[in-house]
């Protein structure tokens, strides 16, 4: 029989080096499932994970005038990879306080929405510079005020924070459904289901022309060395983590435990809900029933894949949009199903836990005594 | 560089048909279903099938599933034309934006959007009548129909879909002038529960018979299991519902795919906008059956008569259900008029969003 033993002191290098294994396993093992479909596995390596490099590549050894295009793809990982990092660092922080805030699709629609109120609503002629500071605090303030929910809901009821805030998903993407068919719909739409375009001032700017990467990149890159500098040299970020580590220390140590609470999920569901109000200023432009919500739950892979740190989650944010543009790509030159890439994303999280496991705890082969 | 060069010269020395041997033309299309839907994707990629078993060697095919209507079917279609193929078939009318961005980006690569309405010399544009099925299907509705309520699971409220649940009920009064529909929008095309769910409150609402403007099977699977007679959508759907399905209507694109793919291939491709129907066979009904003999004998005469041009489903006088009349007795309804649809025929219940 095999039973689990706790370690007394799980290892900080292979707590390190988790996510690697965990990646290798699952390139490793798709690749076996991809050779056993009947394709190449070398082929399909190149396609799903390599693609960004290869184009780098072919861009430097290319004529400048005959440039145009090879950034596409690379750029558009950065795109995907953007509300991936911001909701990814968000979840990072409640998952270090020990509260699991599954909700971030549903605080991701509701900066949406707010964002979309914002740039539907302001007048033509206003300056870029005042509508899209406006459209992103109201997307952050949406997302926060969504997350409030479950956060009250913890502190004055003891509710579960995984299954409230979960459930609140459903209601968000119901409101933003009811929002483009209803009150927001474009009368000029054909009947179909979404808001009118947004106003050019209401739009992020492209970085790099002929791509869709936005000066979003920026200011995801700014929060990220603010978050770095709060977790690593604030007392803020030490009182997340010894609430999640030792509550009771935390409690000592006279951190207000409610406090935490509502602060961790003011901040994860702000950064939700800027990922939402980028998305739909920068990518969609509008408000629709998809707006790749599901950005959230991807979101979780990416924050445990980036041990929680944020250097650690701008890396797995960019892994995790490879392999979504990577699916394509196998779907296009490798007739590879969609199906590959969820396979390749849960098998990704599988290992990953697997190994983290088996940090903390170790295997334990055990005979039954004989009574 | 050198690869346009070399094509140049091969051009100029008239080699281009060996060339064309060498290099397949690589034909994609974009879906946004899976290609198991066993309806609207799953009829596209019949299609394939058929370009493939057409022109062998001379063509590669590609196609990406389930994609969604939003910022990645840009991408998509972009990887598509970036990646060499010659020929791009974008086959959902949510994808129109995406593919007039791409077509201006690749102007040496035609585009073909399917139920859209935006063109350009890069860009055609193909549909079905498939209104004129669903009067067939609506005659037949009417007479089978013993309270004259029929239920209507829908998708979006878009001219096509409206444009289908009026012919319907135009079809259904020709011999019940007193039937009504009950619509009930899904808001998707592809949502199997949903448009299961839809069906039992139609039913519970007291349609008598049921058809879809959706996707999956659900509808006429959720019908045979309430012994309720329904009919199928973009494909012959019999097998989930031995008992219920009447007729369907088939979405036949394999000849109009073939044919698209030899004018590129030959080079006397051109941006058209084509919209047909049962005439040339775009638009297929499966075998009339679970019903009377009388009664199939009537929807199959339906049948012949459109396809003589003898009827038009959209034959005056109509009136939408604020009692304005929109076709005067004897006119029938234009090309125009029938793409920008916007309003229910009276008889119609269920609240059109506008």
């Amino acid at each position: 029989m095999i039973t689990l033993e706790k370690r007394l002191a799980p290892s900080t290098s292979a707590s390190i080096l988790s996510p690697i294994i965990a990646i290798t396993l699952t390139i490793i093992c798709g690749l076996l499932m991809i050779q056993a479909a009947g394709k190449s596995p070398v082929e399909a390596f190149d396609v799903y994970f390599l693609f960004p490099f290869n184009d780098i590549n072919t861009y430097l050894n290319t004529a400048p005038e005959d440039r145009g295009g090879l950034l596409y793809q690379p750029a558009e990982v950065l795109v995907k990879a953007i509300p991936l990092a911001l909701i990814g660092i968000g979840l990072a922080i409640a998952f270090r306080a020990g509260l699991f805030n599954i909700g971030a699709p549903g605080q991701y629609i509701l900066g949406a929405i707010f964002a979309g109120g914002v740039a539907l609503h302001v007048p033509e002629n206003l300056s870029r510079f005042i509508v899209l500071p406006l459209c992103l605090i109201a997307g952050a303030f949406g997302g926060l005020l969504w997350a409030l929910i479950p956060a009250f809901l913890r502190v004055r009821a003891g509710a579960n924070e995984i299954l409230t805030s979960l459930m609140l998903t459903y209601v968000a993407a119901l409101l933003l459904d009811w929002i483009v068919r209803g009150p927001w719909k474009d009368p000029a739409g054909f009947g179909f289901p979404q808001t009118p375009d947004f106003p050019e001032s209401a739009i992020i700017p492209i970085i790099l022309e002929g791509t869709r990467l936005h000066w979003g990149l920026a200011l995801v890159l700014i929060i990220f060395a603010v978050l770095w500098f709060i977790l690593a040299r604030t007392v803020t970020g030490f009182r997340f983590t010894v609430t999640g580590l030792a509550p009771k220390a935390a409690h000592f140590a006279g951190f207000n435990q409610r406090g935490t609470v509502y602060l961790v999920f003011l901040i994860s569901g702000a950064l939700a809900g800027l990922a939402g109000a980028i998305e739909a200023t920068s990518t969609i432009g509008q408000l629709q029933p998809e707006i790749s919500a599901e950005y959230g739950f991807a979101a979780i892979i990416v924050a445990f894949l980036g041990r929680l740190h944020p250097v650690g989650i701008l890396l797995a944010a960019l892994v995790l949009a490879i392999t979504y543009i990577g699916g394509e790509n196998a779907q296009i030159s490798l007739g590879l199903p969609k199906n590959a890439t969820l396979v390749f994303q849960g098998m990704l999280l599988l290992f990953l836990l697997t190994c983290d496991a088996l940090i903390h705890y170790r295997l334990r082969w055990r005979t039954r005594r004989r009574a | 560089m050198f690869r346009t060069l070399l094509l140049g010269l091969a051009t100029a020395l008239g080699l281009t048909a060996a060339q064309a041997a060498d290099d397949p033309l690589k034909v994609g299309f974009v879906y946004v279903g899976p290609i198991g839907d066993h309806g609207w994707t799953y009829q596209h990629h019949e299609g394939l099938k058929a370009i493939e078993a057409k022109y062998g060697d001379k063509v590669k095919t590609t196609f990406v599933e389930s994609v969604s209507e939003g910022p990645d079917a840009e991408r998509v279609i972009r990887q598509l034309a970036a990646s060499g193929h010659g020929l791009i078939f974008t086959t959902s009318f949510g994808f129109m934006d995406p593919t007039v961005k791409v077509a201006k980006q690749f102007p040496k690569v035609k585009f073909e959007h399917a139920t859209g309405f935006k063109r350009a010399d890069n860009l055609a544009t193909y549909s079905a009548r498939f209104y004129e099925g669903r009067y067939i299907a609506g005659q037949i509705a009417g007479k089978m129909s013993k309270n004259g309520k029929a239920g209507y699971v829908a998708s979006f409220p878009i001219p096509e879909v409206i444009r289908g649940v009026n012919a319907f009920l135009l079809g259904m009064q020709s011999v019940n002038p007193d039937s009504e529909i009950s619509v009930v929008w899904v808001n998707s095309w592809f949502d199997p529960g949903k448009e299961a769910d839809a069906t039992k409150a139609l039913i519970a609402q007291g349609a008598d018979i049921i058809t879809q403007h959706t996707d999956s099977p659900a509808p006429v699977q959720t019908a045979a299991n309430a012994g309720i007679p329904a009919f199928g959508q973009a494909s012959d759907m019999h097998e989930f519902g031995k008992t219920a399905q009447l007729t369907s209507i088939i979405d036949n694109w394999a000849p109009y795919y073939v044919t698209r793919v030899g004018k590129v291939l030959d080079g006397t491709w051109e941006s058209t906008d084509t919209w047909d129907g049962i005439q040339p066979g775009m638009v297929q009904m499966s075998p009339y059956i679970n019903m009377d003999y009388e009664i199939a004998k009537a929807a199959k005469e339906t049948e012949d008569l459109i396809r003589l041009g003898r009827l038009h489903p959209f034959t005056g006088p109509i009136v939408d259900r604020d009692g304005k009349e929109r076709v005067a007795a004897g006119e029938t309804a234009d090309d125009g008029m029938m793409a920008t649809m916007d309003f229910f025929v009276k008889g119609v219940i269920g609240d059109l969003p506008k």
